[in-house]
């Protein structure tokens, strides 16, 4: 059952055989506990849209660029890639949503934009938070923030090192936990669990390969 | 350093005469220097680049990296109950907290809570885990000023919390003390016991590392006034935690967005109002007796009940995604977690206080001299697991 209900399989790495014995081992379990869960579970909670005069103000500026819903109380706006750095200025500038929690992405291999890019923002008079979302296609880039929020420097390294998301106008995007000359980025979907940099390995390291 | 004692060695230098125009480094004060990543005040394998003229700190850049195992990565392929022993791997001084904040995340994803009975649990070994950090702390960053004495006191005194923590769990230091719904395990005979001996017992240790330390003329010159960042600074450059509360910013999520049982607790938020090094101190040493006050509560209304919530064998939230966090020792620790509705996460983002904190460094040892880069270093309180991940 885990196999079909992860829409987005990743094209399998070469070594990657372990998975499905992991899998296989876990089959005959779920068999009986889904049976109980089963009548247990609700359908799940839907995003409801998120009414608020914050909301109200920015639905007039912006209109269908921009669209706010609730999930399990938390807010978050899904907005153009076109209004990402007016929308995220906006919201500290006239918001006070001064403190830049985090920013990060999440790609879907099979949609035409593959990225989600996200920005947790939380605001400290309002003590609120609020997400940022937009989609953005591979090989496209989008707006750095560090002109918004200092923090996003190394927020935006990371990603970059992550998914090869482009920031423009980041004042030094190189990457941040991976080694400078290595390739691939290995968060996106398309890179495998076992996948290696094989011969930055061998020429750095010495070492046939890193497994 | 002032600038003359350079202008006149670098006289000094060009009097001799030598014939290389093209080597710039003669004429120039800056030098570039490598601190790490092994070295035994960046707690663990941080490398540093300082440049520096003389011994006065120009600019810093962190290279880090060196401890990253993807655990991003690997949660996508590990189902929600296989990732949680990972998670005790990222801040392994604090293993109690990653998993709480990893446990709590999933139940909210879930729509499930946690009984009373196991949050009590949880704030209990939290807090717990938070002195042990802090101790941690405090003796590493005291032997990397100078003063060795706190560093065996402290860990002295950390050796009792991990002695609960091995009755309760097996386990020391990456505990995995919590499950997605609640606890494994019932408390054992004798905790509530034990736990209030503890409280007893450190109460009074507290006060010994203050006595070492607080009017210690060379604690207070190595720290008083040492890697100052404005409230203001901090805000922008997402510091969290006991740094960012030094600043005087009175924010504590345990209040500003109670998670667990903590809105039932009376407790303070301890701030500063400087900024440097010996506010943060001071800022831990009182955290340490907030943490006391909050187990006394917590272990004497310890309710009766289940301790685990219902959750199916079978982790699969539904599809949809939450952001969930909580105050680790470091500062915000969150998880972002987006479900397609399966077993495994689709993805996980951990929000490291660590790695968020350790940006401010730059801000912090701009102008200040070499030995102070490393008292800076202990005092941001970074842990390389967490850093990396």
């Amino acid at each position: 059952m885990a196999e079909e209900a992860k829409p987005p399989v990743p094209p399998p790495p070469p070594e990657s055989e372990k998975k499905p014995a992991a899998e296989g081992r876990a089959a005959p379990a779920s068999a009986e506990a889904a049976k109980p869960a089963a009548p247990a579970k609700p359908a799940g909670p839907v995003p409801v849209p998120w009414t608020s005069p914050l909301v109200e103000k920015y639905k007039g500026q912006y209109g269908s660029g921009l669209d706010a819903q609730t999930y399990l109380g938390q807010n978050y706006f899904a907005v153009d890639r076109s209004l990402i750095p007016d929308i995220l200025r906006l919201l500290r500038d006239e918001e006070q949503f001064d403190y830049c929690v985090d920013i990060t992405a999440v790609h879907y291999l099979q949609r035409e934009k593959q990225f989600d890019v996200v920005w947790i923002l939380y605001s400290f008079p309002r003590n609120e938070r609020v997400r940022v979302k937009t989609q953005i296609a591979d090989g496209a880039s989008i707006p750095s923030s560090v002109s918004i929020w200092a923090t996003a420097n190394w927020l935006e390294r990371e990603v970059y090192d992550m998914f090869g998301i482009q920031f423009d106008g980041h004042p030094d995007l190189k990457r941040i936990l991976l080694p400078d000359g290595w390739k691939g980025h290995p968060l996106r979907k398309d890179y495998g669990i076992l996948q290696q940099d094989n011969e930055w390995v061998q020429i750095n390291l010495g070492i046939e390969s890193g497994q | 350093m002032n600038d003359s004692t350079h202008d006149v060695s670098n006289r000094a230098l060009s009097n001799l005469d030598l014939e290389t125009p093209e080597k710039p480094y003669l004429d120039s004060n800056e030098l570039i220097i490598n601190m790490g990543p092994q070295h035994p005040a960046t707690h663990g394998v941080l490398r540093v680049i300082l440049k520096l003229d003389g011994e006065k700190v120009l600019g810093t850049e962190c290279v880090i990296g060196y401890l990253h195992r993807g655990v991003e990565k690997i949660a996508e392929n590990r189902t929600y109950t296989m990732f949680n022993p990972y998670v005790d791997r990222m801040d392994y001084v604090a293993a109690v907290s990653n998993g709480l904040g990893y446990c709590e995340a999933v139940e909210k994803l879930m729509n499930v809570e946690a009984p009373a009975r196991a949050k009590y649990i949880r704030v209990i070994l939290t807090e717990l885990n938070r002195i042990a950090s802090h101790q941690l702390w405090l003796g590493t960053h005291a032997l990397d000023i100078g003063a060795m004495t706190p560093l065996f006191y402290t860990f002295r005194d950390r050796e009792e919390i991990l002695k609960i923590f091995e009755k309760y769990c097996g386990a020391r230091l990456t505990t995995h003390a919590f499950r997605i719904g609640g606890c494994q395990y019932e408390t054992y005979a004798g905790f509530e016991k034990e736990v209030k001996n503890f409280l007893t017992f450190v109460a009074p240790k507290i006060d010994e590392y203050e006595e070492l330390l607080t009017t210690n003329r060379i604690w207070i010159e190595r720290t008083k006034n040492v890697g100052v960042i404005s409230a203001l600074d901090a805000i922008a450059l997402g510091v969290t935690g006991p740094v960012l509360r030094a600043s005087g910013v009175k924010w504590d999520l345990r209040k500003a967005q109670p998670y667990a049982a903590y809105s039932e607790f009376d407790f303070d938020i301890p701030t500063g109002t400087n900024g440097d090094t010996y506010d943060r101190y001071l800022v831990r040493m009182a955290e340490m007796r907030q943490s006391l006050r909050i187990i006394e509560q917590a272990v004497n209304r310890i309710p009766e009940g289940p301790i685990m919530a219902k959750v199916p064998k079978i982790i699969k939230p539904p599809v949809g995604e939450i952001y969930h966090s909580i105050e680790a020792p470091k500062g915000e620790l969150g998880y972002f977690i987006v479900s397609d509705g399966s077993t495994q996460p689709y993805r996980l983002r951990v929000r490291p206080p660590s790695f968020v904190n350790l940006q401010a460094l730059d801000t912090m040892v701009r102008g200040l001299l070499v030995a102070d880069v490393v008292a800076v270093i202990g005092t941001i309180d970074i842990v390389l697991g967490e850093v990396d991940r």
